[in-house]
C-alpha cells in the first residue's frame, strides 16, 4: 500500500514532546543485556589468535598441540571457513579480514581461533598454536604507501577509476573524480588562492563496548546469534553467506548496543565465533578485549589532504580544488569517495574539483565512523576557507553566508539540493550569544560547517494492536541512541494515542522482514517513515472494523484524536470508538489488529552544521583546553528533541577528541602502540564544558513529519571549528590533526624561529 | 598461582623470599593486574600486603610521618596533618589515575613499579624522604632515589619488601609543591613534571632547595644545578630563566607516544619553574 | 583444587564463591554471580566502567581480584535501588537524559554516588574531576553533570 511521504506541516500532539525513554530504568539498574551479558547453557570461550606482524605471509599453522591440550573443543583457521564468496570482491575481504587465509596484513590480522571451556584453557591453547610467518617489509603511512618502489600489500591491485588502467601495481586501489566547471579558469579569475596540505591521523569509534557475541551453530544447519551490532539483519546475511548457512535458519538477536558509531556495521569476529561453535558442537561465546578493538576492529581513514581555493576580493570563490589521499586498510573501499563527495558540499560554487585516491596500508580494515570520511575533508576546506576569509579580511561566517550552497544549488557531487539548512545554520550561529562573548587571555575563537548525506534503505515495522488497546511497535533498525522513543511518538502521533500505551522493541531477524543497518543516520529517519505507514496501515484497518460494529459503509468512518468517528448526519448518534473498544472487540469483527509497512525509504534529506569554539592555549606547553562550544543543526523535526541534543552533544565530544588528542600510533615495527584507553584519549569530563545547541527545523519535503537525520553530521565540524580556534588563539596556521600539545608547541617555536 | 594474605611484615618478606618463580607483592594492584592481565608477567604467587598490623596506617611522630605501604593515596589526601607538612607529596600522589585508582593505588606501589613517570616519585625525591625495607632477617632504611634503579627495576633484593616511606617533620618557612603535564586534564601518564621543594630564610630568600624532575631519564632527576640557580634568591626572572635552563640542560628523555624529546625538554623547564613559584608561597614567600 | 573460597557481602546479602587466585572481582561478579551491570570496557582501569564500592571507597571492580573481596562488603549498580524505589541518581539520569547506549552508566552511577556521598554540595568542576575516570562516547558528559547536579540539590532536601 502506498502512502504520500511529503510533509504535510502538520501540528504535532506527540512528536516533539520530550517523555522520558522506555529502556531507561532497565539501563540505569543495571539490568539490560548487553553483547557479553548473555550466556547459553554449555557454552565454549572463544579466543583468536593475532599476528604480531604488520605484514607477512603464513606459511604454515601447526594446531595438533593446542588440539590436545585438555579442556579445548575446537581449533579453527581460514581452513576451516571455505570460500563461499562466489566471486564477490568485498564479501571475499570481510572473510579474509576475519580469519587471515594467505597473509597477516596487520598488527592484530586474525589468523586462528580456539574455543575451550575456560579463559585461561583457551589462552594457553593460543600459546601452544605454532604459525610459521615469513615477515615482508610494511607501510602503515598513508604518504609512504603511494610512493612507489615501497611495499606492496597486494601485488593484483592497479588503480581503478584511471584510464587507461596503470601497467604497474600500487597501492592505490582507487581514484574517484567529483565537481563542474573549470577549476584552472576559476584560479586565474581569483584574487587570493589559499594552498596548503592538511593531514589527519587515524582514530577509533571508541565505544565503550567492545565486540562480543554469543554463537551457537548446530549439526542440522540451524544456528543463533546474540550479539552487540548495528545491523542484525546485515550480520546474518554476511554471516549465512560465510558460512554457507540458509539466511532463514540463522537467528540473529541483537543485544542493547553500548556504542557503534559505525564501528558495528561490520562483522570481525562473528564469522569466526560461529565457525567455532560449528566445529565444537556447543555454543561459543566470544568478548574482544580493549586491545583487539583497537587493532583488529574498524578505524577511521589517516588523510593527507591538498586544497587550493581561489576568491575574488568581494568574497566571491571562484574554484575550489581537493586531492583527497585517505588510506583503508588492506582492502579498498569507498572511503576517498566520499571525502571527495563531501569536501565542498556547503558552497555553491561554479567551478569546483575533487579527487580522492583509496590508499592501501598495513593497518586494520578502515570501517565507517560517523559522516566517515567527512570530517577530515572539512578540516582541511574549512581551515582554508577560514584563512581565505582572513587574508580578504572579511569576517568568516560573513565570507560562509556568500558562498553558501542553497536551494537550487547543483552540489559539487552532483545532485541539486532542495531546502536545506546551511544558510539557517550560518546566520542563527552568527546570532549567537556565543559570537559576542568576550574573550580571555590566550583564548581564541573558531568556527566551521559541516555536511552529512543521510540515507533511507530498506526499512521493516510491525505494529500490533493489542487485546486492551495498547500497542506493541516492532522495528529492525538498531536502537543506538533512544529511537525506541522517537518511534514511539510516532506511533502515538499517528494513531492518536498517549505516548505511554505504545511500546518499541527492536525484533529479531527471525521475526521481521530485512532492515538495513542503523547508520546513515537513518535510523530515526526511515523506521519513523515505516511506522508512519504500518500506524496508518492499522488505521485502514481499525475504521473497517469500526464499520462493521457500526454496521455502515467504511466510507462514512474518520479516523480522528485516536477515534474512529462515523460522519455525516444520518450517523450522528454513533459515539465514537476508540482504540482500545475496537481492539477489545476485535475477536469477533476479524481477529488481530495489525499495520505492517515494507519499503525503502526514499527521499533522505541532507543535513547541515554550524559549530562555534572557544580555546584557551597555554602558550608555553601548548595545552588546550575548550572552554566554550556551540552546535547549531538542522533536525528537519526533532521528532525527540532531547535526544536531538544528545547526539549533537556526543557528536561535538567525539570530534573534539579528534581534534585534540586522538591518534593511532604505530612504530617502525608497524606496531600498534597505543591499543587501549590509556593511551588512545578520548575526553574524559573534566575535558569539556557544557555544550549548547539549538536545533534549527527546515523540513525535509520528503518525510511526512520533515525529519531529518541527525546523528552523524555533528562530526564534521569540530575538527576545522577547533583548529580555526587554536589557529586563532596563537595565531599560528595548524595543519596537522591532532593538534596534540607537541604539536603546538613545536608550531609555535618554528614560528619564533 | 597462589595468593597469601600474611598478617606481618617479617611473614610477607619470608614468603617471597622462598618464592620459587615470579612472586609480586599486592598492594592496589592497579599496576600488578595491569601487567598481569596483559602477559607481560606471570606470577606463580601474589603477596596482598593489605591484611599486614599497621601497613594502612599514616603514623605522625615527633621526627615526621610514617607511611604504611598500603595506604591508598586517598588516604593521604584525607590526613589534614600530611596535607599540611607536605602538601607537594600529597599532590602528586594524588594525581596518580582517576578517582577510582587512588582508592587502591599506593606511593609504595608507584615506587616500586619504577615507571620513569610515576607520579609521587618527584615530589618524594625532593622532599627527601626515605623508604623503610624489610628483609626476611632484616631491616634498612634508604634514601628514596635509590629504591628504582631504571624502567621496571628496584635495588630490592630477593624477599624484601617496602614496609613504609619515612617523611621528615619538615623545616619552618618550607613548602613543596609537584607539578606534571598531561595532554588531557586527568587520567594520563606524565609527560613530564617536577617536584620542587624548598626551605627560606627569615627575610623570603631560598636558603635550601631540592628540585626533582620526573619522565626525563629512566629514573626521577634529582638536578643539583637546578637547585643552585635558585639557591640565595628570591625567585627573580634571571634566577628563574638559570633554573629551566638548568632543567633542559639536564632532561634525557626519550620521544614516545606520549611526548618528544624537544617537549619534554622545553616543558620540563616551564613545569620546574611554576612549581617552585608555588613551593615559594608555601613556604611563605611573597 | 585450585580455587579460593570468599565469603564476602554483596549489596547487603552474605554471599560465597570459590574462584581462582588470578581472576578479578570484576570477572566474579559478572560471569559467577551473574551481576552483569558492571561491564568491562578495557580491563586495565581507564574506564569505569567496572566501578563498584569496597568498604565505602570507589574502585574499578577489574584491578581488584576476587580474593581480595573476603571480608569486605561490595555495592554493585543492583543494590543501587531500594526494591522498586530507585535512587534519586538513577531517576535523575533517565530524566536529564543522561544516558544514550547506557553501558557506561553503571559505572557512572556508582561513581556519583560515590561522589555525592562525600561531597554532597559539589561545583560542577568538581563533578567533572570526580567522574573523569569513567568513559563515556554517547554524550559528551553535558546531561551526566546536569542530571548529578539536580540529584545533589534533591538529595540535600532543597
Amino acid at each position: 500500500m502506498g502512502f504520500d511521504a511529503s510533509y504535510t506541516g502538520q501540528k504535532f500532539k506527540s512528536v516533539g514532546t520530550r517523555p522520558l525513554r522506555p529502556d531507561g530504568v532497565d539501563k540505569v539498574t543495571g539490568r539490560a543485556r548487553y553483547g557479553a551479558d548473555f550466556n547459553m547453557p554449555g557454552q565454549l570461550v572463544g579466543r583468536i589468535l593475532r599476528s604480531p606482524h604488520a605484514h607477512a605471509k603464513i606459511k604454515k599453522i601447526d594446531t595438533s598441540k593446542a588440539e590436545k591440550l585438555k579442556g579445548v573443543k575446537a581449533v579453527i583457521t581460514a581452513a576451516d571457513l571455505p570460500d563461499l564468496t562466489d566471486g564477490d570482491a568485498g564479501m571475499y575481504d570481510v572473510l579474509d579480514n576475519c580469519m587471515a587465509r594467505k597473509k597477516a596484513l596487520y598488527d592484530g590480522h586474525a589468523v586462528a581461533a580456539v574455543a575451550a571451556i575456560d579463559a585461561p584453557t583457551a589462552r594457553a591453547a593460543l600459546k601452544l598454536i605454532k604459525v610459521d610467518y615469513e615477515v615482508l617489509p610494511h607501510v602503515t603511512d598513508v604518504d609512504e604507501a603511494v610512493k612507489p618502489g615501497g611495499p606492496l600489500l597486494h601485488k593484483t591491485v592497479f588503480t581503478g577509476g584511471v584510464d587507461p588502467k596503470p601497467k604497474k601495481p600500487s597501492n592505490v586501489a582507487n581514484r574517484s573524480q567529483y565537481g563542474h566547471g573549470d577549476v584552472e579558469a576559476g584560479f586565474k579569475a581569483a584574487d587570493v588562492i589559499i594552498e596548503r596540505t592538511y593531514r589527519t591521523e587515524q582514530t577509533h569509534q571508541g565505544y565503550i563496548e567492545p565486540h562480543a557475541c554469543v554463537a551457537s551453530v548446530n549439526s542440522d544447519g540451524t544456528g543463533e546469534l546474540w550479539v552487540c551490532t548495528q545491523g542484525h539483519f546485515v550480520y546474518r546475511q554476511h554471516c549465512a553467506q560465510l558460512l554457507g548457512m540458509d539466511v532463514s535458519k540463522l537467528r540473529v538477536t541483537s543485544s542493547e548496543i553500548g556504542g557503534g558509531f559505525g564501528g558495528k556495521t561490520h562483522v570481525w569476529a562473528e564469522p569466526v565465533a560461529l565457525a567455532l561453535s560449528r566445529k565444537a558442537g556447543r555454543p561459543v561465546k566470544l568478548v574482544m578485549t580493549r586491545d583487539e578493538v583497537f587493532r583488529a576492529s574498524g578505524p577511521t581513514s589517516a588523510t593527507s589532504i591538498d586544497i587550493r581555493i581561489g576568491a575574488r576580493k568581494d568574497g566571491t570563490i571562484t574554484a575550489a580544488e581537493a586531492t583527497l589521499r585517505y588510506s583503508c586498510g588492506p582492502y579498498a573501499g569507498m572511503w576517498a569517495e566520499l571525502g571527495a563527495m563531501t569536501s565542498f558540499a556547503c558552497y555553491d560554487l561554479k567551478n569546483v574539483k575533487s579527487v580522492g585516491y583509496e590508499v592501501l596500508v598495513n593497518r586494520p580494515k578502515v570501517a565507517a565512523y560517523r559522516a566517515p570520511s567527512a570530517p577530515m575533508a572539512a578540516f582541511a576546506v574549512e581551515s582554508a576557507i577560514d584563512e581565505l576569509a582572513h587574508k580578504i579580511g572579511m569576517d568568516a561566517v560573513k565570507f560562509r553566508i556568500k558562498n553558501a550552497a542553497k536551494e537550487g544549488t547543483k552540489s559539487s557531487y552532483g545532485p541539486v539540493y532542495g531546502p536545506i539548512g546551511i544558510g539557517p545554520t550560518l546566520e542563527a550561529a552568527q546570532k549567537h550569544p556565543h559570537m559576542k562573548a568576550p574573550l580571555g587571555k590566550n583564548q581564541g575563537r573558531g568556527m566551521a560547517c559541516g555536511f552529512w548525506f543521510n540515507f533511507g534503505g530498506q526499512t521493516c515495522t510491525d505494529l500490533n494492536i493489542g487485546v486492551d488497546g495498547t500497542v506493541n511497535l516492532a522495528v529492525g533498525t538498531v536502537d543506538v541512541g533512544g529511537s525506541r522513543a522517537s518511534l514511539s511518538l510516532v506511533a502515538a502521533e499517528e494513531l492518536g494515542i498517549a505516548y505511554e500505551q505504545v511500546k518499541a522493541v527492536v525484533a529479531d531477524t527471525a521475526t521481521l522482514g530485512y532492515n538495513d543497518m542503523t547508520d546513515g543516520s537513518r535510523g530515526t529517519f526511515s523506521s519513523s517513515m515505516a511506522t508512519i505507514f504500518a500506524a496508518r496501515n492499522a488505521i485502514k484497518v481499525m475504521r473497517e472494523r469500526a464499520a462493521k460494529m457500526w454496521d455502515i459503509s467504511v466510507d462514512d468512518v474518520v479516523w480522528e484524536d485516536g477515534h474512529a468517528k462515523a460522519k455525516g448526519k444520518k450517523h450522528g448518534n454513533l459515539a465514537p470508538l476508540s482504540v482500545k473498544e475496537i481492539a477489545a472487540a476485535a475477536p469477533n469483527t476479524g481477529g488481530p489488529i495489525a499495520g505492517h509497512n515494507e519499503i525503502v525509504a526514499d527521499g533522505a534529506g541532507v543535513s547541515f552544521a554550524t559549530h562555534i569554539c572557544d580555546v584557551e592555549v597555554d602558550p608555553q606547553t601548548g595545552s588546550t583546553r575548550v572552554v566554550r562550544y556551540t552546535v547549531v543543526q538542522d533536525a528537519g523535526k526533532a521528532v525527540h528533541p532531547t535526544y536531538v541534543e544528545g547526539q549533537y552533544q556526543g557528536g561535538a565530544a567525539q570530534g573534539i577528541g579528534w581534534a585534540l588528542n586522538e591518534e593511532y600510533i604505530y612504530g617502525k615495527d608497524g606496531r600498534l602502540q597505543n591499543a587501549g584507553f590509556l593511551d588512545y584519549r578520548i575526553p574524559v569530563c573534566s575535558d569539556l564544558p557544557m555544550i549548547d545547541t539549538q536545533i534549527l527545523e527546515i523540513p525535509n519535503p520528503n518525510h511526512p513529519y520533515g525529519v531529518r537525520g541527525v546523528g552523524e553530521t555533528s562530526i564534521v565540524p569540530p575538527l576545522a571549528a577547533i583548529a580555526n580556534a587554536v589557529s586563532n588563539a596563537v595565531a599560528v596556521r595548524m595543519t596537522h590533526i591532532p593538534m596534540s600539545p607537541p604539536r603546538i608547541l613545536a608550531a609555535l617555536e618554528a614560528e619564533k624561529a | 598461582m597462589h595468593y597469601a594474605r600474611p598478617s606481618s611484615m617479617k611473614e610477607a618478606a619470608g614468603l617471597l623470599a622462598k618464592a620459587k618463580g615470579q612472586a609480586f607483592v599486592l598492594a592496589g594492584g592497579t599496576d600488578l593486574l595491569v601487567r598481569m592481565k596483559g602477559g607481560f608477567i606471570e606470577p606463580q604467587l601474589i603477596v596482598d600486603i593489605k591484611s599486614v598490623k599497621g601497613a594502612g596506617d599514616i603514623k605522625k611522630t615527633a621526627k615526621g610521618f610514617s607511611i604504611g605501604a598500603a595506604v591508598p593515596c586517598a588516604a593521604l589526601g584525607e590526613n589534614a596533618a600530611l596535607k599540611k607538612a607536605w602538601p607537594g607529596v600529597v599532590e602528586a600522589a594524588n594525581l596518580i589515575g582517576s578517582k577510582q585508582v587512588q582508592s587502591r593505588c599506593t606511593i609504595a606501589g608507584n615506587l616500586c613499579n619504577a615507571s620513569p613517570a610515576a607520579d609521587s616519585v618527584p615530589a618524594l625525591v625532593a622532599a627527601g624522604a626515605k623508604a623503610v625495607i624489610a628483609g626476611p632477617k632484616k631491616k634498612r632504611t634508604v634514601s628514596i632515589d635509590k629504591v628504582t634503579t631504571g624502567p621496571g627495576k628496584t635495588s630490592l633484593g630477593k624477599g624484601e619488601i617496602i614496609e613504609s616511606i619515612l617523611l621528615d617533620k619538615p623545616a619552618a618557612r618550607s613548602g613543596d609543591a609537584y607539578l606534571r603535564f598531561i595532554p588531557r586534564s586527568e587520567m594520563d601518564i606524565a609527560v613530564v613534571s617536577a617536584g620542587v621543594n624548598l626551605t627560606l630564610d627569615a627575610k623570603g630568600v631560598v636558603k635550601k632547595a631540592r628540585v626533582a624532575l620526573g619522565a626525563v631519564a629512566p629514573t626521577a632527576l634529582l638536578v643539583s644545578k637546578a637547585a643552585k640557580a635558585i639557591i640565595g634568591t628570591k625567585l627573580d626572572e634571571k634566577a628563574m630563566e638559570k633554573l629551566a635552563a638548568a632543567c633542559t640542560a639536564a632532561c634525557r628523555p626519550i620521544d614516545d607516544k606520549r611526548g618528544t624529546v624537544e617537549f619534554r625538554k622545553k616543558v620540563a623547564g616551564v613545569l620546574a619553574t611554576r612549581a617552585a613559584r608555588i613551593a615559594y608561597v608555601r613556604a611563605g614567600g611573597k | 583444587m585450585s580455587g579460593v573460597a570468599v565469603t564476602t557481602t554483596i549489596n547487603g546479602d552474605e554471599v560465597e564463591f570459590i574462584c581462582q587466585p588470578d581472576e578479578t572481582l570484576l570477572d566474579v561478579l559478572r560471569d559467577r554471580l551473574g551481576l552483569t551491570g558492571s561491564k568491562e570496557g578495557c580491563g586495565t582501569g581507564d574506564c569505569g566502567a567496572c566501578s563498584v564500592i569496597i568498604d565505602d571507597r570507589l574502585v574499578c571492580s577489574c584491578l581488584v581480584l576476587g580474593a581480595e573481596a573476603a571480608g569486605r562488603k561490595i555495592e554493585t549498580i543492583e543494590g543501587m535501588a531500594n526494591g522498586d524505589k530507585l535512587h534519586v541518581l538513577q531517576t535523575k539520569f533517565i530524566e536529564h537524559a543522561a544516558l544514550q547506549c547506557g553501558v557506561c552508566t553503571p559505572g557512572f552511577l556508582i561513581a556519583a554516588k560515590d561522589l555525592l556521598a562525600k561531597n554532597p554540595n559539589p561545583t560542577e568542576e568538581e563533578i567533572r574531576f570526580g567522574l573523569a575516570g569513567n568513559l563515556c562516547r554517547c554524550t559528551g558528559y553535558d546531561k551526566i553533570v546536569r542530571a548529578v547536579q539536580d540529584a545533589a540539590r534533591v538529595m540535600k532536601g532543597a
